[in-house]
């Protein structure tokens, strides 16, 4: 830590090489202009110096060719940085299919992070060495954003919607995570760590954990009275919800949306919003009834749902004697 | 021209006494009177960022408490921003200069243009006010929801000040616009106007244009947290992401507010002080329009993490990197100008010099930020903060400065002392650096801008930062001495002390009220230094 200057930051994930090559190009090219110009001033006013005053300069006043010349190269060289950073940005924002997913919610001052096995944690992630990662957020309150600078990514936690960052870690041991997005009096209070494990570390701490995500989903299905209008085989007041998830839903305005995330959150906080054909506008609002977690444990829950026969989830809910009292915890409930 | 009779009367000695200056409708008088607000903002401002570097020499939090960090760092961002460089060039030496660069006798309204300090004034006094009663802590772009509903602070109270403060702008913008339309000297065609000129007239368009948008803003915001409206608050239906497209609309061209009239003050000290045309003085005149246009095109490059489609964010960032052309253009076309010239080093080229090293580095950072790829790990850091600082105040202070130290001698009629000068700009050019260059290193580390406590790896980086700060502090401090200084003791300047070209120059100095004996006629082009020997006058 006191070892000299530190100049570089770690490289922790597969991205962060891609990120680093990247920064070298272009720290290179704008040095490169950068000492052109420096040294160019510096010799002509050396130069050319007049002691004097009384001087004046030679009658130039411009050349065609060189003003063609420097707009076109400089373009050129900007266009190299863009269709390479274009390509960099596409690799983080485009998570791979089969990335293990974890949410989690920033709110002032803190991240929790919730495992889909059940594990949830307060600022510090943990996550196994070498495999893809996707952690899916949102902000219960003002904007925050998720930083791991190991990593090289981040995304603003937006109140309202999902965002989500990806990697695959490559080095084990511990991360800086920081809020990026400034959010009142301790955001700089807002960070906590990575941590890299090996893959079998990481599961036996998996293990350690209580209720998977989608059981926890299935209880507040219950508790909630989800289940009294949305029965699986259709003949219930609203539309089953087996196998929903991935496909594409017509509206009663006549519009399709694809069922997704951010879908079923709507639905079940602004119901209203978008009306399923065919069915009445009976389902209520659960704004309020149900946090941020327990939004996303139902979409894990409905996630799992086969499209014929019972719920996948029901294999593990001989747990749920716990109680539901994590997901249903007040969005301002402590550590675990 | 003659020379210069004593006792003259000129603008500053026609009428003495407060009343003279709060009713003046000279715009150099006004200009001064601009002067003066901005100086106490820029103290202001100052003294804000030295008590944040001050609090960043240690990582803990030990200096002041969180919620005064937060404020202290966006007061100073609300100071500087709104009261120090919108206004810096275009109204203090914009004022001052412009008409007498067209051969004008006033601006077009110069009712309006004192109008237009009056109300700066009054934006100045609600955001001091908000300041006295404890301040504002949402950092200066004021994002939603927290500045909309979350923030105890004096929000409203601060967002009326801007508002307010914004007006000025607008009508300063109109009445440069009109101005250089219809008030210019005979003979003074479009293409002969100093380079100055054009800058202030692309300034003009975006003022204009832009600050209206962020006046909306500020009053859609006023409207949720006073009213309850729900516009950006998710929670009522609101969303937040929108207050940021609509801040950066405006904020961005802003950018451009503050630096296009410093690019201008570049031109005419580079030709003045090597005694040669402005090399490509049309590509220079047009890319400040470019600039003014492109400038309005890439605003959400500042949301590439916000959640916006990945597609839009792609097409942000090629126009980003379009508007940096421009930029570029100028910088090759100084350079140039450089070449074969006659180059006399005095204040006000040092500090040309100057900007010329920070804006370049400033610029070409902006590469890193435009880039997609990078900008993910790089936004919010200290990156950018640095990347800012280089432009707004490696670029537009610094150009200020060389323009204050260039008309100074005309606005006072007063020679400041040249080694002082010298000295100053060197102290402001190595504090600057040492100031912001770590900064860039602690960004791509990974350290996250507005941290009131921080960990332990950045202190090094912090420190080095925070010496050089206490030594652009000296720099700064040292401008005021020698420039207030001059005032008592300085040496007479008479008319042309730099032996430069440009109507400004044939008039007195300090300039009689009405500016110009008789109306100038112009026959040639702004400077045609090689045509002929310049006479001092
Ligand atoms: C009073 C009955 C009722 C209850 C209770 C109810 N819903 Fe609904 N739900 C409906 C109806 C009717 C619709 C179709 C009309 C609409 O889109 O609002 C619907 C639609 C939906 C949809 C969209 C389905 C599709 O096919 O697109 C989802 C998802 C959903 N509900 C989830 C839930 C969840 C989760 C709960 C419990 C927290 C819940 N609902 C509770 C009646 C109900
Ligand atoms: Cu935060
Ligand atoms: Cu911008």
């Amino acid at each position: 830590m006191l070892s000299g200057i530190p100049l570089f930051p770690e490289q922790a994930s597969t991205l962060a090489p891609k990120v680093d090559n990247l920064y070298f190009f272009v720290t290179a090219v704008t040095a490169f202009f950068a000492l052109l110009v420096v040294v160019l001033v510096t010799i002509f006013a050396i130069k050319y110096r007049d002691r004097t005053g009384e001087k004046v300069g030679s009658p130039i006043h411009g050349s065609i060719p060189l003003e063609i010349g420097w707009t076109i190269i400089p373009f050129f060289v900007a266009m190299v940085i863009f269709a390479w950073s274009t390509i960099v940005f596409f690799h983080i924002v485009r998570a791979p299919d089969q990335a293990l997913e974890i949410y989690s919610t920033g709110k002032r001052w803190m991240w929790r992070f919730q495992h889909l096995e059940g594990q949830s944690e307060i600022n510090e992630l943990h996550v196994p060495l070498g495999l893809p990662v996707k952690v899916v957020f949102t902000s219960e309150d003002v904007l925050h954003s998720l930083y791991i600078p190991a990593f090289r990514v981040k995304a603003d936690a937006i109140p309202g919607r999902y965002s989500s960052i990806w990697f695959t870690p490559t080095k084990a041991g511990e991360h800086h995570l920081f809020c990026a997005e400034y959010c009142g009096t301790k955001h700089s209070g807002m960070i906590g760590k990575v941590v890299v494990m090996e893959p079998n570390d990481y599961q036996a701490w998996l293990s350690g954990g209580d209720l998977s995500m989608s059981a926890r989903g299935e209880q507040l299905f219950q508790q909630l009275g989800c289940v009294s209008c949305h029965l699986n085989n259709g003949s219930g007041r609203g539309p089953s919800l087996a196998g929903k998830y991935g496909t594409q839903e017509t509206l009663a305005n006549g519009t399709t949306v694809a069922v997704d995330d951010r879908y079923i959150r709507e639905s079940i906080l602004t119901p209203q919003m978008k009306l399923v054909v065919g069915y009445q506008p009976l389902m209520p609002t659960f704004q309020g009834l149900v946090n941020e977690e327990g939004v996303m444990s139902l979409i894990e829950y409905i996630k799992s749902l086969p499209s014929t026969g019972r719920p996948a989830a029901t294999t593990q809910a001989g747990a749920a004697v716990q109680g539901a009292a994590p997901a249903l915890a007040p969005a301002d409930g402590g550590p675990r | 021209m003659t020379t210069t009779v004593l006792r003259r009367v000129n603008y500053l000695n026609v009428k003495y006494g407060v009343a003279s200056w709060l009713l003046t409708k000279d715009h150099k008088r006004i200009g001064i009177l601009y002067l003066i607000v901005v100086a106490i903002a820029f103290l202001l401002g100052g003294i804000f960022a030295a008590a944040v570097r001050i609090e960043l020499t240690t990582p803990q939090g030990d200096f002041v408490s969180a919620d005064t960090y937060n404020a202290l760092f966006t007061m100073h961002g609300v100071a500087m921003v709104f009261f120090v460089l919108i206004p810096a060039v275009p109204a203090i030496l914009g004022n001052f200069a412009m008409p007498l660069m067209i051969g004008a006798k006033d601006v077009a309204f110069p009712k309006i243009n004192l109008l237009s300090w009056y109300v700066f004034v009054i934006g100045f006094v609600f955001t001091l006010a908000a300041m006295v009663l404890g301040g504002v802590d949402t950092g200066w772009t004021f994002y939603t929801p927290y500045s909309s509903v979350y923030s105890s602070s004096h929000v409203l109270l601060t967002g009326i000040g801007v508002f307010i403060a914004g007006f000025s702008s607008i009508l300063t913008g109109l009445n440069f616009a009109v101005t250089i339309h219809r008030m210019r000297a005979p003979g003074m065609t479009w293409f002969r106007l100093p380079l100055f000129v054009w800058a202030l007239y692309a300034t003009a368009l975006v003022q204009i244009l832009g600050t209206p948008v962020i006046a909306i803003t500020i009053l859609m915001l006023a409207v949720e947290r006073g009213l309850g409206f729900g516009i950006f608050d998710p929670r009522l239906g609101g969303d937040p992401v929108l207050f940021q497209h609509l801040f950066w609309f405006y904020s961005h061209p802003a950018v451009y507010i503050m630096i296009l009239p410093p690019m201008g003050v570049i031109s005419e000290v580079i030709a003045c002080f090597s005694r040669k045309s402005v090399f490509g003085y049309s590509f220079v005149a047009f890319s400040s329009l470019a600039i003014a246009v492109f400038g309005f095109l890439v605003w959400a490059h500042h949301l590439f993490v916000a959640g916006i489609s990945p597609y839009s964010a792609m097409i942000f960032s090629f126009l980003s990197f379009a508007v940096a052309i421009p930029s570029a253009v100028k910088t090759f076309n100084w350079t140039a100008t450089l070449y074969r010239g006659a180059i006399w080093w005095r204040a006000p080229i040092l500090w040309v010099f100057g900007f010329l090293g920070l804006f370049l580095i400033g610029g070409l950072t902006g590469l890193f930020l435009a880039s997609l790829g990078l900008d993910v790990h790089l936004h919010d850091t200290y990156f950018v903060v640095a990347h800012f600082h280089y432009i707004m105040v490696g670029g537009a202070i610094m150009g200020f400065f060389a323009g204050l130290h260039y008309w100074w001698p005309k606005m006072t009629g007063k020679m400041f002392s040249n080694s002082m000068a010298t000295l100053a700009a060197l102290l402001v050019f190595v504090g600057f650096n040492l100031t912001f260059f770590p900064q860039f290193i602690l960004g791509y580390l990974g350290m996250p801008r507005r941290y009131h406590v921080y960990s332990p790896e950045f202190q090094v980086l912090n420190v080095l930062s925070s010496a050089g700060a206490s030594i652009l502090g000296v720099g700064y401090t040292l401008v005021a001495c020698y420039l207030l200084h001059s005032l008592w003791k300085g040496e007479a300047a008479g008319a042309n002390p730099w032996r430069a070209t440009g109507l400004e120059w044939k008039t007195e100095s300090p300039p009689i009220p009405e500016n110009f004996a008789e109306t100038p006629i112009v026959n040639e082009g702004a400077y045609e230094y090689s045509k002929r020997e310049v006479k001092v006058a």
